[in-house]
């Protein structure tokens, strides 16, 4: 596995592959030296074209404890100024001998071109492109459900028979659009629910079910899972007068309350990528409740990073995911 | 000016005829014609002749963008390619929205001499869509422009399509409309649809077309004016120019080599090659402009050539310019979609590439019959020519080539421009 760029590109093997591996990373975190020499005297860019204190973070403390020596890159810019063309950038850390380079970029398939265009030999990671794909957020939540729903060892199971929904701007998410990918090939069945105006149009071809009521997506799927995402402050002022009327009845409507909260399955985990607007799609009391697994998906972000690092950098399984 | 005899080519209807070409006429067409001194004589065996290829959709780039092309550079691509006559788009830099800047272009060309170079007047000033640049003084230039357009934008103000269709009936112009509803399009990178979807590229819906179409033809009914759509890239604009036609609208419509060959699939490579405006459309699309061009429902292929530097492609496909060329591979391409499959004969070829944009354009000496008497604008095609497209080895100054890679079915041999050939043995001569 040369580069990780979409989760579309993982077979069950290579996304089971990863998820075994991340345990075997999170058993060392428990140790009193959390340290491992794998990656010593190999080089990581964090390259990050936007902003991401959490994924760049992630990113950072997996790589380091890694051994390898990390550089944090943001150029500035925006998507109109070419003053600053990701090729030239991309030359310029492959002339310092970059091994990986982690990309969050705001323009969809930038880190495709990159890992395509010749400019470099590094391995290419996306760490969200766009509002196309960010692979490790669904492996490290395909991590997270698969150590709660999937019984007491993990190691080696995919996520079959698991019902996940997934509430809230599917058409700007590249979370849920990895999700869709990942959890699908890994055997679980994903139920969007969004307004219709926050779904992309072509989302009736996807390998999952869609919903534009939430109270009635979760009386019948009854989830296993159920995943809230952000909603961007900046989409209630888009054109045509934003994509809802206004972010109480967003709330009503798609929001996580504790009245749906209470009529949820007990076994139920509830799931957010973050960072969270709450009080918009999540009550702080769901946020923070028993079900919440919100801090242990940040955690095991950690370890899912340290073992894509690992199994990118050092060639360990054959094929490019 | 030399003369030439061609002998043995293919008339469009099928007649192999030789061609006696003298001061810049066809002087006579005839069985066999006996060369005499001092004449030039061209083999034409196997070879079909046409009128000289006319574009109604060219950008030359010049003034202002010539580091994608100059006038020189993107007239010897239309030689190479078979054209006689382009349509220089407005959309320079200074826009041609006066007779100053048309005459410059139409100057250029008469200087570069290897195609008789058209300029389009845009409509508005500055292609800013909100007042009437001054139509009538480029229609009484030397440039004669006939077809305004602010293409690369869309007249989107309904009362400003109004007064343009009303106010070029005293020049006997055509508004040729850009169809892109600008609210329905904003950011958009790519047509709105599965792939879309998937990619994660800002959708471009359908809609954003047709909502134009439908509403200029309306408004060309109303007003008892022509009309011009430009490169048709949708199944629903089809529909409605075909209901347009059947109420007697005066309504002409183009579709481009691209839309007639690609999807919107090939953005999965985030190559931005494929990156144009309109953008590739789905299979379906493809299929309802093929069909659309053979019933006569699309008058004319136009090439919307959009020679762009290397810079403006060599990024992420957001970042990346809108265009690609395609003077050079218009024809083989229409070639192997609408000949070689039956849909279209080489009669049908010499009107949608050379009769119908002329009459649109109002150019009086090009599409004109391969009779004696007529001017000596012609392309002699091999159909059963082969090869393979090289960004590096065409005429024009810019690589964004959809088909590099990509083996053609056939190519021109020989243009000739008022007589004088601008191509022979497939290379630009000079």
């Amino acid at each position: 596995m040369k580069h990780l760029l979409s989760a579309k590109d993982l077979s069950r093997e290579q996304a089971v592959l990863i998820l075994d591996m991340a345990e075997q990373m999170a058993a060392t975190q428990a140790r009193q030296v959390k340290k491992l020499p794998t990656l010593r005297g190999l080089i990581v860019v964090n390259l990050f074209f936007e902003d991401s204190t959490r994924t760049r973070i992630s990113f950072e403390t997996a790589a380091k404890r890694l051994s390898a020596d990390v550089i944090n890159f943001s150029p500035k810019g925006s998507s109109v100024s070419k003053g600053e063309s990701l090729k030239d950038t991309v030359l310029t850390l492959g002339a310092m001998h970059t091994d990986a380079i982690v990309v969050r970029h705001y323009a969809s398939g930038a880190p495709y071109t990159i890992a395509h265009s010749g400019w470099t030999d590094a391995s290419v990671i996306n760490a969200g492109d766009g509002t196309h794909q960010h692979p490790t957020q669904s492996l490290l939540d395909a991590m997270t459900m698969r150590r709660h729903l999937m019984g007491p060892n993990p190691l080696g199971q995919g996520l079959d028979g698991v019902n996940v929904v997934i509430v809230g701007d599917v058409l700007h998410s590249r979370v849920a659009r990895s999700g869709v990918d990942l959890f699908t090939t890994l055997g679980a069945k994903v139920t969007l629910v969004a307004p219709a105006t926050l779904l992309p149009v072509g989302v009736e071809t996807w390998n999952c079910d869609v919903s534009y009521n939430l109270d009635q997506a979760l009386a019948e799927v009854k989830p296993d899972a159920l995943m809230m995402l952000r909603v961007q402050k900046e989409r209630m002022s888009a054109g045509g007068g934003g994509f809802f009327p206004s972010p109480q009845e967003y709330t009503r409507e798609y929001g996580l309350d504790e009245p749906r909260l209470a009529a949820l399955p007990k076994r139920t985990i509830v799931m957010h990528p973050g960072p969270m607007n709450r009080g918009l799609e999540i009550t702080s009391g769901a946020a923070d409740g028993l079900r919440s697994v919100i801090v242990e998906q940040v955690a095991n972000g950690v370890a899912v990073r340290m073992a894509v690092l690992y199994l990118t950098m050092t060639g360990a399984e054959g094929g490019e995911a | 000016m030399k003369n030439y005899l061609i002998k043995g080519a293919q008339l469009p209807g099928g007649q192999v005829r030789d061609l006696l070409l003298e001061g810049g006429a066809i002087v006579q067409v005839a069985a066999k014609l006996t060369p005499e001194a001092g004449v030039k004589v061209l083999d034409a065996g196997g070879l079909v002749v046409l009128p000289g290829l006319v574009d109604l959709h060219t950008h030359l780039r010049e003034p202002g963008r010539e580091d994608a092309e100059t006038v020189r550079t993107g007239s010897r691509a239309a030689a190479a390619g078979g054209f006689t006559a382009v349509h220089a788009m407005a959309n320079t830099f200074p826009v041609a929205d006066t007779a100053g800047v048309v005459e410059q272009v139409w100057r250029l060309g008469k200087d570069a001499g290897y195609v008789d170079v058209h300029p389009v007047g845009a409509v508005s000033v500055g292609l800013a869509g909100e007042k009437l640049a001054e139509l009538a003084a480029m229609a009484a230039s030397a440039a004669r422009v006939r077809v305004f357009s602010d293409d690369g934008k869309c007249v989107a103000d309904p009362v400003l399509m109004r007064r343009a269709l009303e106010y070029v009936k005293g020049i006997d112009g055509v508004v040729a409309q850009h169809a892109q509803e600008p609210r329905l399009t904003e950011n958009a990178q790519m047509h709105e649809g599965v792939v879309s979807a998937d990619v994660g590229l800002a959708g471009w819906p359908a809609v954003a077309e047709e909502s134009i179409v439908a509403r200029d033809v309306l408004l060309a009914e109303h007003v008892g004016s022509r009309l011009h759509v430009c490169h048709v890239s949708t199944a629903g604009s089809v529909e409605i120019i075909r209901w347009a036609k059947g109420r007697g609208i005066r309504v002409t419509a183009e579709v481009t080599p691209h839309h007639l060959l690609l999807t919107d699939e090939t953005a999965r490579t985030y190559n931005p090659v494929y990156k144009v405006n309109p953008p590739l459309r789905s299979a379906a699309d493809v299929a309802a402009v093929r069909a659309a061009l053979a019933d006569g429902t699309i008058d004319i292929v136009a090439t919307d050539h959009a020679p762009h530097p290397r810079e403006d492609k060599d990024c992420e496909w957001a970042a990346a310019a809108f265009g690609m060329t395609g003077l050079e591979t218009a024809l083989p391409i229409v070639h192997e979609l609408m000949v070689e499959t039956g849909l279209l004969g080489w009669e049908d070829v010499a009107r949608v590439l050379s009769v119908a944009p002329s009459a649109i354009g109002r150019v009086e000496d090009q599409g004109r019959p391969i009779e004696a008497g007529e001017p000596a604008n012609l392309t002699l095609f091999d159909p059963s020519a082969r090869w393979t497209v090289e960004p590096g080895d065409m005429e024009t100054a810019s690589g964004n080539t959809p088909v590099a890679g990509r083996e053609l079915h056939g190519r021109t041999v020989a243009t000739f421009l008022h007589g004088k050939p601008t191509v022979l043995d497939g290379k630009v001569v000079g």
